[in-house]
C-alpha cells in the first residue's frame, strides 16, 4: 500500500498491519502530549510569576487537547472497545512510549524552559509537515495543533533568549540545563521500526526532512541568545519503545491514581 | 391538546444557533465565533457540525449540551453534533458583529488578518491592538497567554488598564 499525494486514507481503508502500526504511532504521539502536559500542569500555582504561571498551563492545556484526539484516534483504531480514558490510565509504564526527553522533571524554570524548547521546536516542524499526511484524521489533528504549537514554540524560544542573553545566573542555569537535556533530543527525530514502517509507506513525514529546519531555528535562537551550540553528539533513546527513565514511573503513579484506586470513578 | 411541533428547518436551527453563548465569553453566541461549521436537516434529524477554537479549549463539551438543551426546549430531540478539527478554527471566522460585541464586553478583537505566519517573529506582537476601555492604540503585550486558551493579556499605555486581547489564530 502506498498512497498517492492526492488520496486520503482512513480507518477503513488500512489492512489490519498497517492499522496495528498506526495504533502504536497514534499512542506513542498521544503519550508525548499526555506527559509533557502533565509535566507543565505541575507548575501550576508554582510559576516563577503570575504570566508565566498561565502560560504554561495554557501550553499543558493545548497539549492534553492534542493529546484527547489522538487517544480518541487510537482507540477507534485499535477497535476493541478501549476508550480514551482506558488508554491512558490504565496502561503500564512499559507500555507508554513517550519519548524520554518529555518525562524530564520540570527541575527549575532553566530546565523547563529547555525541555520545551527542544521538544516544541520538533513538534511544530513535524506537525507543519503531517498536515499533508493522507491519513485523513492525522491531518485533521495536525492542522488544528500545530497553529496552537507555533505559540508554544515563540514562547520558549523566547525564553532561551532571554536566560541565555539575561543575567550571569540565568545563563549559567540555562547551560546547565542544556547540557542536562541535549542528550535526549536525538530520539525525538531517530525513528522506531513503527515509524519507519509508517515513513516507508508515505503517512507520516520523514524526520530527516524536518532535521534542516529545526537546525536552523537552533542556530538562529541561540545565536540571539549568545549561547554556543552544543557539542555532545551521544545521544540517549528508548522512551518510544517503553524502555523509560524512573521518572516516568512517579508521573503515572500520580496521574493514573484515582482510577487504579477506584475503578471505574467518574465525576 | 398538545401542539405538533414543526419539522425542524436549517433556517430555524441556525437562528436557534444565535440563541447559544460562548459560556467563556458570554456576549458572544456560537454564531458570532464562527465555531459552527455546518447544519444539515433529514426530516427529524438534526445533525450540526462544530469546530473547537483550540483543541483543549474546555468550553466545547458545555456548548455541545447547550445546543442540545436549546433545541430540546422547541422539541428537537435528534441531534447529533460533531467535533471537526479541519479545517481548523481561525479568529478570522469571526463576525463583525461579534468583534464589536467583544470590545464593548472589553476584550480587544483580534487584529484581521494576521491569524498566521506572524507567530514566529521572536518578540514581535500584533501591531495596534486597541485598547477596549479608552481605544488607545498605544498598548503592549505582557504575555502571549491569558486567562484562557484564546487569549493574551496586554496592557495600556495610556490609561494603564490591563484588558485581555482575543488573539489571532
Amino acid at each position: 500500500m502506498q498512497a498517492t499525494p492526492s488520496e486520503t486514507l482512513s480507518l477503513a481503508t488500512y489492512p489490519p498491519e498497517v492499522r496495528q502500526q498506526l495504533f502504536r504511532y497514534v499512542l506513542q504521539l498521544a503519550d508525548t502530549s499526555l506527559i509533557l502536559g502533565h509535566r507543565l500542569s505541575e507548575w501550576c500555582g508554582h510559576g516563577p510569576i503570575l504570566e508565566q504561571d498561565l502560560a504554561m498551563a495554557n501550553i499543558a492545556l493545548d497539549l492534553l487537547g492534542e493529546t484527547r484526539s489522538l487517544y480518541q484516534y487510537a482507540a477507534e483504531l485499535e477497535g476493541q472497545g478501549r476508550t480514551e480514558d482506558d488508554l491512558a490510565f490504565l496502561r503500564l509504564a512499559t507500555e507508554y512510549q513517550n519519548p524520554l526527553l518529555v518525562e524530564q522533571p520540570n527541575g527549575d524554570f532553566a530546565d523547563t524552559v529547555v525541555r520545551q524548547f527542544l521538544f516544541d521546536n520538533f513538534h511544530y516542524h513535524f506537525l507543519q509537515q503531517l498536515q499533508t499526511s493522507p491519513d485523513e484524521r492525522l491531518a485533521a489533528i495536525a492542522e488544528k495543533a500545530w497553529k496552537e504549537a507555533a505559540y508554544h514554540l515563540k514562547w520558549s524560544s523566547e525564553w532561551i533568549i532571554r536566560l541565555g542573553d539575561g543575567t550571569e545566573e540565568s545563563r549559567q542555569r540555562v547551560e546547565k540545563a542544556l547540557s542536562n537535556l541535549w542528550r535526549y533530543s536525538g530520539e525525538l527525530t531517530n525513528p522506531t521500526a513503527t515509524e519507519q514502517a509508517l515513513q516507508s509507506l508515505g503517512l507520516i513525514p520523514n524526520y530527516a526532512t524536518l532535521i534542516p529546519a529545526m537546525q536552523a531555528h537552533v542556530a538562529k535562537v541561540f545565536e540571539e541568545a549568545t549561547l554556543p551550540l552544543p557539542t555532545e553528539t551521544y545521544m540517549q533513546k528508548g522512551g518510544k519503545e517503553g524502555r523509560h527513565t524512573e521518572h516516568l514511573g512517579y508521573i503515572l503513579a500520580e496521574l493514573q491514581y484515582m482510577q487504579r484506586t477506584y475503578p471505574g470513578m467518574k465525576w | 391538546m398538545v401542539a405538533e411541533t414543526p419539522m425542524p428547518t436549517e433556517e430555524r436551527i441556525w437562528q436557534l444557533l444565535e440563541e447559544v453563548f460562548d459560556p467563556e465569553v458570554p456576549v458572544l453566541s456560537i454564531l458570532d465565533l464562527g465555531i459552527v461549521r455546518g447544519v444539515q436537516v433529514a426530516g427529524e434529524q438534526v445533525t450540526i457540525n462544530i469546530t473547537p477554537t483550540y483543541s483543549g479549549c474546555p468550553a466545547m463539551n458545555t456548548i455541545a449540551t447547550d445546543i442540545r438543551l436549546r433545541l430540546l426546549a422547541e422539541g428537537i430531540t435528534q441531534v447529533t453534533i460533531n467535533n471537526q478539527l479541519r479545517p481548523a478554527w481561525t479568529t478570522d471566522w469571526m463576525t463583525a458583529a461579534g468583534r464589536e460585541k467583544l470590545e464593548a464586553y472589553g476584550i480587544a478583537a483580534p487584529v484581521n488578518g494576521t491569524s498566521t505566519g506572524h507567530v514566529l517573529n521572536l518578540f514581535g506582537q500584533d501591531t495596534a491592538v486597541r485598547c477596549p476601555l479608552c481605544k488607545s492604540e498605544h498598548t503592549h503585550l505582557v504575555s502571549q497567554f491569558g486567562s484562557t486558551a484564546c487569549k493574551a493579556s496586554y496592557q495600556c499605555d495610556d490609561c494603564l488598564e490591563p484588558f485581555d486581547y482575543f488573539k489571532c489564530h
